[in-house]
C-alpha cells in the first residue's frame, strides 16, 4: 500500500436524477463534517425532473478548500448510462466502488475496484417497496463509511439532522446505511490510501448554508415585507426558502397574519414590477431571479433607475445565453446587470463572494436602495446559491434599517409644503421623497419613466433633461463611495496582482496558497460592488501585472476594470477566463498564470 | 366668497389636476372630468389616493385630475403589476388605475388577467377607442372586425372584448359605460371605487382625430346610436342615507364593502348583475346584434381581495420597522445553530 492520504479526497457520486441520491449525500457530507472534517460540497445537477445523470462532488481537505476540484478520489457508481465516462474521471490510484453488475472488462487497472451488490442488497435487505429506491441510495453511504472508516456516531447524528422535520425516517435509513457499512466489514479488506479521522481547530463554530438560504434570512433581517418572483433555476429557492423563513418568523401563529407578502407573479415582467410598485408605496421590496427573467426585467429596470424608485433585485447567475445550460454556474451577467436597460443606465451591483456576503449583502441591499432611490442588484451565481458552503454563523445586524431620505407629514408643515421630488438639496445627488399615504396637500407627485423636472412635473426640456441626468451620475458617484469596499490582501507583497468577485473568491484563495507555495505568491484585490471603487485603480497602480478572473467567456470585469483605468494603467491587465458551467476550480487560475508570467516580457 | 365643499371639506377644484394635453374633444377628457366629479363626490381624501398608469394618451390622464394625490404612470402594459405591489405595500390606499386600450388588450393582456384573478382591490378603467393614438392611429386589439381606419384600412381581426375576458376570469366588478355619458360613468365609478376588488370598467371612448369617422365602432355618433344600457346606475354612497323611489320590482339594490349602495333601475333586459352567465349572454347578444351594451355587467361582492387571501395586516407593511420584522437575537442564534 502506498502513503496514507487522510482527509484530503474528492469523493463523486454519480447518480441518477430524482432516485433519491441528494438525501444520501447529504448525509455523507454531514457526518464528515460532524467529524470535525471540513466538507466542500458541489451538486451537478440535470434540467430534469428524474432520469438523467447527475453527480454529487464532495471535496474534503484538512485547510477547508471550498473550490471545486476536478480531480476524483474516490467514485460512487450508481449510473449504468454514465459509467464508462465516470471511470474516466478517476484519478490513478483512486478508488473505484461500483454496482457489481457493472463490468470491470477492458477498463483502467490502475485504481482500485470495490464492487458492490447494491441491487441484490437492495432487494434482499430493504424491507419497504415504496421506499426502496430511495434508500438503496444510503448503501452507498454505508459501504463509504466502512471503506474511510466514518465513526457510526457522525452517521447517525448525520441522518437525525438531515430528517430533522421526519424523525420517523430516521431508523430506516440507519438501517440502510447500516447494510452497506456490514458489507464492507464482511467482505472487503482494504486496498487504498484513503482514509478520514476525526480532526479539530477548522470547523469549529462553523455551519453549513446554502448562498440562496443565506439571501433570504437576509432579505428577512433586511425587513423585506414585499417579494415577488416567478420560477426559475438557480434562483427559485431563494423564495422558497423566504417563504418557509416568513412562515416561521413573520407569521402569527393565532391568527395566521402575515408580515410579509411573497407573491408567485405569471412572468418577470410581472415580479420585478410588484417588486417596484412596492418599494414606490414605501415597502422594502425584492424579487429574485437568474438570467431570462434578468432580460425580461430590463425595461422596468430603466423605469426604477430613471424615476428613483428602491427596489432589490437578485441575480443567481446560471450559464446562457438565452437558456444555456440553466443548472450550470455562470458570471457572466454582471456587465448587462450594471447598465441593465435602453438609455443611460447604471445601477448598484453587489457582488457577495461568501455566503456569509450573501446573507449581508442582501440585508444591506435594501438599505442601499432607500438611500440611493434606486435599483440594487445582488449578484450570487449557481455555485453559490445552490450548494452549502462552511461558514461561521452569520452576526445579528448592528445598525437600525436606514429608509433614506423621506419626508414625513411633519417634515413638510415644516417646510411649509416647499419641496421638490427631484431637487438636490444636499448636493449628493439624492433627492428627497414622499410616500403614498402621506396626510399633506404638498406630498403626493407624478412618478413618472418621461421627462421630468425638478418638481417632478413632464418636461420636454433639453436642459431639465441633462441636468437630470448629471444628476442621477452625480448620486451613483456619491453610492460608490458607500458601497462594500474591495477586500484587500497583499500581504504577498508581489508585483503580481489577481482580481476577483463572487463565487471565484474560494478557487482565487486555493490557486494562491498553491502559487505562494511554489514560490510566486500573488497579491488580491476582491472585488465586492459595481460602480468599482477607487481602490482598483489604485491596486493595479501597486504591481507590474494584474489579472482579472472571472467565470464568463468574454472578460465582462476586465472590460469594466480597463474602463476605469488611465491609459498607462491599462496594459497592466491581463485577463483569466473559465466558462464551461462547472465552477472554477484553483488550476484554472493557478495554471494559467503561471504559464502567462513564465513567457518573458 | 364661501366655496361648496364635499364631506372632507375639499372644494370641487381640490380634485383638479394640471392642465390636458390630449386634442381638444378627446372622450378621455370627459373621463377625466367625470373622475373628478366621482372623486369630490365621494369625498376622497387626495393623500388616500394612489394614481396609476401604463403607457398610452390614457395613462397620461392621472396627472389632470387631483394634483395633490401620488401618482405613478409606469411603463407600457404594466399598470397591474405596480398597483398590485404599491397595493401590498400599503393596503390603506385607494388604487386607482387608468388604461387604454392597447395598454389592457395587446401588451398587458396578461397582467390584465393576472390582476384579475388576484382580485386586487383597485379600479381599473379602460379608456377604450380602438386606436393607438399617441403612434397616430393604427388599430388596436379592441378594434371591430371591419372597422375603418382613418386612412381607409379595414381591421382583419376578431375583437377582444375586455369585458369578456373579465367576465371569463371570474372578475369581481364588470362594467362598460360611455364616455359622453357621464349620467351613467360617474355612479358607475363611485361603485368602482367602494367594490373591494379589481373593478373592471371599460369606458368607449372616441378618439377625435383617429377614430371618430364613418365606418369607425368606436366613435361618437356610432356609440350614440348603438349604445344599449342595461339598467339606470345610482350609486348612494355609504354616508348618504338609501332613499329608493322607483316601483318594485324594478330596482335591485346591492350593498357594496363600505356601506355604499348601487341601485340599478331595470330597463329593457331583466339583467341580474351577479349572474355570470347572464352578463356573457348579454354581451353576446348585444354583439350579434351590433349593440354597444353599457351599464353594470357583474358584480360579486363575496370575493376576498388579494391583500386579505395573502392575510398582511390592515396596518401598511410599509409603516414596519425593524422591531416587528427582524427575528428576535434569540431566534436569530437559534435558527443559525440549526445550520450546524
Amino acid at each position: 500500500m502506498t502513503q496514507q492520504i487522510i482527509n484530503d479526497l474528492t469523493i463523486q457520486a454519480a447518480t441518477v436524477n430524482g432516485s433519491g441520491s441528494q438525501t444520501a449525500n447529504l448525509v455523507l457530507t454531514r457526518a464528515i463534517f460532524h467529524m470535525g472534517i471540513p466538507v466542500a460540497p458541489k451538486n451537478v445537477f440535470p434540467s430534469n425532473i428524474e432520469g438523467l445523470p447527475t453527480w454529487y462532488q464532495l471535496r474534503v481537505t484538512p485547510e477547508g478548500h471550498m473550490a471545486r476540484s476536478d480531480k476524483v478520489d474516490i467514485l460512487i457508481a450508481f449510473n449504468p448510462a454514465t459509467w464508462h465516462q465516470d471511470l474516466k474521471t478517476v484519478r490513478a490510484g483512486g478508488v473505484v466502488i461500483h454496482e457489481e453488475v457493472f463490468s470491470t472488462a477492458d477498463v483502467r487497472d490502475d485504481v482500485v475496484y470495490y464492487p458492490v451488490p447494491f441491487s441484490k442488497l437492495a432487494k434482499s435487505k430493504i424491507q419497504s417497496d415504496t421506499l426502496r429506491k430511495q434508500l438503496a441510495n444510503m448503501l452507498y453511504v454505508g459501504v463509504v463509511a466502512g471503506l474511510l472508516g466514518i465513526p457510526w456516531e457522525a452517521l447517525d447524528h448525520a441522518v437525525k439532522r438531515q430528517f430533522l422535520s421526519k424523525p420517523k425516517a430516521v431508523q430506516v435509513n440507519l438501517d440502510a446505511i447500516k447494510v452497506g457499512y456490514d458489507y464492507w466489514q464482511d467482505n472487503f479488506s482494504k486496498k487504498d490510501a484513503y482514509s478520514l479521522e476525526p480532526m479539530t481547530g477548522v470547523v469549529e463554530g462553523k455551519v453549513l448554508v446554502e448562498g440562496n438560504q443565506a439571501a433570504a434570512l437576509g432579505a428577512l433581517m433586511g425587513g423585506v415585507t414585499v417579494a415577488a418572483w416567478y420560477p426559475i433555476t438557480p434562483s427559485s429557492s431563494l423564495c422558497e426558502n423566504l417563504i418557509a423563513y416568513a412562515e416561521r418568523f413573520r407569521t402569527d401563529p393565532k391568527t395566521g397574519e402575515k408580515l410579509i407578502s411573497v407573491v408567485q407573479a405569471e412572468d418577470e415582467l410581472a415580479a420585478v414590477g410588484m417588486a417596484i410598485g412596492a418599494g414606490w408605496a414605501g415597502a422594502r421590496s425584492m424579487t429574485s431571479t437568474s438570467g431570462p427573467g434578468i432580460s425580461l426585467m430590463a425595461e422596468f429596470a430603466g423605469l426604477a433607475y430613471y424615476a428613483e424608485v428602491p427596489v432589490v433585485i437578485f441575480d443567481i447567475q446560471r450559464i446562457g445565453p438565452s437558456t444555456g445550460l440553466p443548472t450550470r454556474t455562470s458570471q457572466a451577467d454582471v456587465a448587462f446587470a450594471f447598465t441593465l436597460s435602453h438609455g443611460d443606465t447604471r445601477h448598484i451591483v453587489l457582488l457577495p463572494g461568501t455566503v456569509e456576503e450573501c446573507y449581508e449583502f442582501a440585508r444591506d441591499a435594501f438599505d442601499y436602495a432607500d438611500r440611493f432611490q434606486t435599483p440594487v442588484f445582488v449578484l450570487s451565481d449557481l455555485d453559490l446559491g445552490m450548494n452549502l458552503w462552511m461558514t461561521p454563523e452569520f452576526k445579528y445586524p448592528d445598525k437600525p434599517f436606514d429608509r433614506g431620505k423621506v419626508l414625513s407629514k411633519q417634515d413638510l408643515e415644516r417646510l411649509a409644503g416647499e419641496w421638490g421630488r427631484y431637487r438636490d438639496v444636499d448636493g449628493d445627488g439624492v433627492t428627497y421623497r414622499t410616500l403614498p399615504g402621506t396626510d399633506h396637500p404638498a406630498a403626493g407627485f407624478f412618478t413618472r419613466g418621461s421627462g421630468h423636472d425638478e418638481q417632478a412635473r413632464y418636461t420636454e426640456s433639453a436642459e431639465a433633461y441633462a441636468r437630470n441626468m448629471d444628476r442621477l451620475t452625480h448620486k451613483l458617484e456619491t453610492a460608490r463611495g458607500e458601497l462594500p469596499a474591495p477586500v484587500l490582501d497583499e500581504g504577498a507583497r508581489s508585483a503580481v496582482g489577481l482580481i476577483a468577485f463572487g463565487s471565484t473568491h474560494a478557487a482565487v484563495v486555493e490557486a494562491r496558497e498553491a502559487l505562494a507555495a511554489a514560490g510566486s505568491p500573488v497579491d488580491y484585490l476582491r472585488l465586492r460592488a459595481l460602480p468599482l471603487s477607487d481602490e482598483v485603480s489604485a491596486f493595479v497602480s501597486r504591481h507590474e501585472r494584474v489579472y482579472v478572473v472571472e467565470q464568463n467567456r468574454d472578460g465582462q470585469v476586465y472590460d469594466i476594470v480597463r474602463l476605469a483605468l488611465s491609459g498607462e494603467l491599462v496594459g497592466r491587465v491581463h485577463s483569466i477566463r473559465h466558462y464551461n458551467g462547472q465552477p472554477i476550480p484553483a488550476a484554472a487560475i493557478s495554471e494559467p498564470l503561471q504559464q502567462a508570467e513564465a513567457v518573458p516580457a | 366668497m364661501s366655496t361648496t365643499v364635499n364631506r372632507v371639506g375639499l372644494p370641487r377644484d381640490a380634485y383638479k389636476g394640471a392642465a390636458t394635453t390630449l386634442c381638444a374633444g378627446c372622450g378621455h377628457n370627459s373621463i377625466t372630468n367625470h373622475m373628478i366629479k366621482a372623486l369630490y363626490e365621494l369625498g376622497i381624501e387626495p393623500h388616500r389616493l394612489a394614481k396609476m398608469s401604463g403607457i398610452g394618451c390614457s395613462s397620461k390622464t392621472p396627472a389632470y385630475f387631483v394634483e395633490s394625490a401620488h401618482g405613478f404612470n409606469g411603463v407600457h402594459g404594466r399598470m397591474p403589476a405596480l398597483t398590485t405591489g404599491a397595493q401590498l405595500a400599503n393596503r390603506q390606499l385607494i388604487m386607482l388605475g387608468v388604461s387604454g386600450d392597447g395598454d389592457t388588450a395587446s401588451i398587458g393582456l396578461g397582467q390584465f388577467m393576472h390582476m384579475i384573478r388576484r382580485n386586487v382591490d383597485c379600479t381599473y378603467i379602460i379608456e377604450d377607442n380602438g386606436t393607438y393614438g399617441l403612434t397616430k392611429g393604427q388599430f388596436s386589439a379592441t378594434a371591430d372586425l371591419g372597422s375603418v381606419q382613418k386612412k381607409g384600412a379595414v381591421n382583419t381581426f376578431q375583437p377582444i372584448d375586455p369585458c369578456a375576458v373579465a367576465l371569463t376570469l371570474g372578475c369581481s366588478f364588470v362594467a362598460r359605460s360611455f364616455s359622453g355619458d357621464g349620467k351613467q360613468v360617474v355612479p358607475l365609478i363611485k361603485a368602482a371605487i367602494a367594490h373591494r376588488g379589481t373593478a373592471i370598467l371599460d369606458i368607449i371612448s372616441p378618439c377625435v382625430t383617429f377614430n371618430d369617422h364613418d365606418g369607425s365602432t368606436k366613435s361618437y355618433s356610432w356609440v350614440k346610436d348603438h349604445e344599449e344600457s342595461i339598467a339606470d346606475v345610482s350609486f348612494i354612497p355609504f354616508f348618504e342615507e338609501v332613499h329608493v323611489d322607483y316601483e318594485p320590482g324594478t330596482i335591485r339594490d346591492v350593498e357594496l364593502h363600505d356601506g355604499s349602495h348601487i341601485i340599478l333601475k331595470k330597463l329593457a333586459e331583466d339583467h341580474d348583475p351577479s349572474d355570470r352567465r347572464a352578463a356573457m349572454q348579454v354581451l353576446e347578444e348585444g354583439r350579434a346584434a351590433g349593440h354597444l351594451v353599457t351599464g353594470l355587467l357583474y358584480l360579486d361582492t363575496s370575493m376576498e381581495d388579494f391583500a386579505t387571501t395573502e392575510h398582511i395586516p390592515q396596518r401598511p407593511l410599509m409603516e414596519l420597522g425593524e422591531s416587528e420584522l427582524r427575528l428576535s437575537r434569540d431566534d436569530f442564534a437559534q435558527f443559525m445553530s440549526e445550520f450546524a
